[in-house]
């Protein structure tokens, strides 16, 4: 659900990754480590910044950056996607493994889980083939404790040669230990990693190649992981490699000789590619084993009876599907009956303001179409955007990043394989689903976590089917005016979670009716095979997550709100007040579209303002709002009550309303999530098809329910 | 007594150990990469509501396999 800045606006589109140094003394730490071990937590509280977080594996799916300051020295810390291993497997692990060998980094934190160790150590070992600059820090000694599970760090630094630092990322003080030991690292303190004892046909292998690799890339790399990776070379890596080192480095005589000759002896020894690949990974596993076994005491079962009776209550066949549809339920009625008070509150202050601004226009005897253009048109919307949308967000968001926090997502991806399966898909496609009710945009760039190409892109092309951020709003709006009465109470608001439950529902059904569509036929395939971690439940931060996903939040709706909606309200004021004959250009424009949209329930204006809405969906209904505004009849809306008497006196009824929200779940992606899917398939003919079918879609559904509904009156 | 079985065959509450891994390509890969090697404890810790997958601890930690995917895991009860 990343929705910030960095995660659905330039950034999110360009991937690679800059060190931007501060200073030239800067030096840069790669933070390394399992996925969903809280490493972004970690480089938050060392970099005071606010990358999100959450209880998942995979969220982190691109480098991200910050700046950390100690006594001594300064650092650039770079975030790099969670990885069980450097083998580079996926795109993740590619990424990973990359920046550690060829980004530059000066030491590497592996951010490891207290409670998980044995298998986070795995990528301890093979990271400290690589560098021997690495601290190991076992994050979440807190839940270790709770759990009965001792670890002794000193015996653990002694194992493996590196500094290693227990810490509880979510308190900041518990760091100061890992930023004191950067700081004597940078300062030149030495570490002995230990290096893993492969079997011993494979250790011939390496001590035949490694004087050449070592006579080739000297220092620069280490000779003894590259003649390891060099067995079984992959072509990334030759090629990262090559580049790294700015000449053709593995197309040397002796050393491709040497390689062939050590290769055609392993193969004697029926050693192939696959069995090379299980010796090396078993070693390690075998090495993190006797190293746990020197350094990890459990005093008690790791999957605590806990966990076990909340995944019973959670997963099990008669409970699982309809807790979650209680708590969407539930977490949906909390918003609507929340966001009511507030957003009145809000209409009225910036209403309030928009009076004043317009007496000071007149005050200041300014020509009355500046005053349209800018109180009326630029600043009407905006006060529109911020009254309706951000309510609902501020309440919605900090609700769900709790359930997330918790752990319960990655319990809704497996309570969710089952029927993914049947549309050969990824569970894991319900997390991205999850993601896409933040933004589709970072929907999209969250479908990385499936491994699969074919399944990811039916996971990007569906993933608009989940209503956003933006799309929400109007939802509730719409839901609130014409399907629960002005009447308001208890009872009107649990009407209206039940109902948005529903749209949610029909979001859900779309999105696996196409996902089985596309696998049937463009995208077709078996499911592949699917690996999930379920980690543990884990409290929520309560408070860090309130105040920072509304912070985020808002932040972010209002900067969107102001870069978007800002110059569509002028536009739309712009076409409203210039004419061209009889009508203004905006009664041309509606006028043109509306036989079509009529067929579909709607009317000109509602569709031209989902089609000004491109840039961003939270404008579609301040613009409906200014058409009709702007057709006469000025009146002030204070209240979703006199905002319903407009769309009734343009002719809105219940069908043109249900056509609006089937519309609004149901049509094309905004710019940003087009432009993500262009860059995330790195196709315009995937782009063009995600566009196409929300919008068919749409329109056929439109259709089909207005002559429903015709049929029925 | 150790009757070889594959994954699947084990309930809920049941552990069983590796003996060996059918898989090929990048899901053995990825079986490797959770700690799946031979001889390696597992337990069942649980189904879906659909019953597919299931979830299994592995390491300290639980890992939800589908049903199509266990059946390349061979184990033996202990």
């Amino acid at each position: 659900m990343g929705l910030t800045n960095r995660s659905v606006g330039a950034h999110a589109v360009d991937t690679g990754l800059v060190i931007e140094k501060q200073t030239r003394e800067d030096r840069v730490i790669a933070l390394a480590g399992n996925p969903n071990v809280g490493k972004s937590t970690v480089f938050n509280a060392l970099t005071g910044m606010n990358q999100h977080t959450g209880n998942w594996p995979g969220k982190t799916v691109s480098n991200a950056q910050g700046y950390c300051r100690t006594k001594r020295h300064s650092y650039v810390m770079v975030d790099i996607p969670g990885t069980y291993s450097l083998m580079a497997h996926s795109a993740e692990e590619e990424v990973a493994r990359n920046f550690l060998c060829f980004g530059g980094a000066d030491a590497v934190v592996v951010v490891c889980d207290a409670t998980c160790l044995e298998r986070n150590l795995n990528l301890v070992l093979q990271t400290l083939e690589i560098t021997p600059n690495v601290v190991v820090c076992v994050n979440l000694m807190d839940e270790a404790r709770r759990k009965r599970i001792r670890i002794d760090l000193g015996a653990l630094s002694r194992r493996l040669g590196v500094p290693v630092i227990g810490v509880i990322a979510r308190k900041k003080k518990s760091l100061s230990a890992l930023t004191e030991t950067l700081d004597r690292l940078s300062d030149g303190a030495q570490t002995r990693p230990a290096a893993v004892r492969y079997p011993e046909p494979v250790e011939q292998a390496i001590a035949t190649v490694e004087p050449l690799v070592r006579a080739r890339v000297g220092e620069r790399l280490p000779s003894r992981w590259l003649s390891l990776q060099l067995l079984d070379p992959d072509e990334t890596l030759l090629s990262e490699a090559d580049r790294f080192l700015g000449c053709a480095f593995s197309e040397d005589a002796a050393l491709e000789h040497a390689l062939a000759s050590v290769r055609e002896s392993l193969l004697r020894q029926g050693i192939d590619s696959e069995r090379l690949k299980d010796m090396i990974v078993s070693a390690l596993v075998g090495e993190a084993e006797s190293v746990c076994t020197a350094a990890v005491r459990r005093e008690r079962e790791t999957y605590g009876a806990f966990d076990q009776r909340l995944d019973r209550l959670l997963t099990s066949r008669a409970t699982g599907y309809p807790i979650m549809l209680l708590l969407l339920a539930f977490i949906l009625w909390l918003t609507i009956t929340g966001a009511n008070y507030p957003s009145q509150l809000l209409s009225d202050a910036l209403f309030w303001v928009q009076g004043r601004l317009t007496e000071l226009f007149h005050a200041l005897g300014a020509p009355e179409w500046l005053h349209g253009a800018l109180v009326l048109g630029v600043y009407r919307v905006l006060a529109w955007v911020v009254s309706v949308m951000l309510p609902p967000m501020a309440i919605f968001f900090p609700l769900f990043t709790l359930l997330e926090d918790a752990g319960y997502l990655p319990r809704v991806a497996y309570n969710l394989d089952k029927p993914f399966q049947r549309c050969c898909a990824c569970g894991k496609q319900a997390l991205t689903m999850c993601m896409g009710f933040g933004c589709n945009a970072a929907g999209v760039v969250g479908c990385r976590i499936i491994d699969s190409e074919r399944e990811r892109l039916l996971a990007i092309l569906t993933n608009c089917f989940v209503p956003c951020n933006g799309r929400f709003p109007t939802l509730i709006a719409l839901l609130t005016m014409f399907f629960v009465g002005a009447a308001g109470g208890a009872a009107a608001s649990l009407w209206s979670a039940l109902l948005l439950t529903g749209v949610i529902l029909l979001g859900v059904l779309v999105t696996f009716g196409v996902t089985r569509l596309l696998s049937k036929t463009v995208l077709k395939g078996v499911p592949s095979s699917f690996t999930l971690e379920l980690p543990p439940y884990r409290r929520p931060q309560v408070g860090s997550v309130i105040v920072r996903s509304i912070l985020d939040r808002t932040l972010f709706v209002l900067g969107r709100a102001a870069a978007v909606a800002a110059p569509a309200g002028l536009i739309i004021w712009l076409l409203a007040n210039v004419t061209a004959g009889e009508a203004n250009l905006l009664d041309h424009c509606a006028a043109f579209l509306d036989p079509f949209a009529r067929l579909m329930g709607l009317d000109g204006v509602i569709l031209l303002a989902f089609i000004l809405g491109f840039p961003a969906n939270e404008i579609v209904i301040p613009l409906i709002i200014m058409t009709y505004l702007s057709q006469g009849s000025l009146l002030e809306l204070g209240s979703l009550a006199e905002l319903r008497a407009l769309f009734v006196e343009h002719g809105w009824t219940w069908v043109t309303a249900g056509s609006a929200m089937l519309f609004t779940l149901l049509h094309w992606p905004c710019s940003t999530t087009v432009l993500t899917i262009r860059k995330e398939t790195g196709s315009w003919k995937w782009t063009a098809l995600a566009v196409a079918i929300p919008t068919v879609l749409g329109v056929c559904a439109c259709m089909l329910f207005n002559a429903a509904a015709h049929l029925l009156t | 007594m150790s009757q070889q079985l594959c994954l699947n065959d084990i309930c809920p509450g049941q552990h069983a150990r590796v003996c060996a891994l059918c898989a090929e390509g990048a899901m053995r890969r990825r079986l490797l990469d959770i700690g799946l090697i031979e001889n390696t404890e597992v337990t069942c810790v649980g189904r879906s509501p659909g019953g597919d997958p299931a979830a299994f601890l592995i390491r300290g930690a639980v890992i939800a396999l589908r049903r199509a995917d266990c059946k390349k895991i061979l184990v033996c009860r202990q």
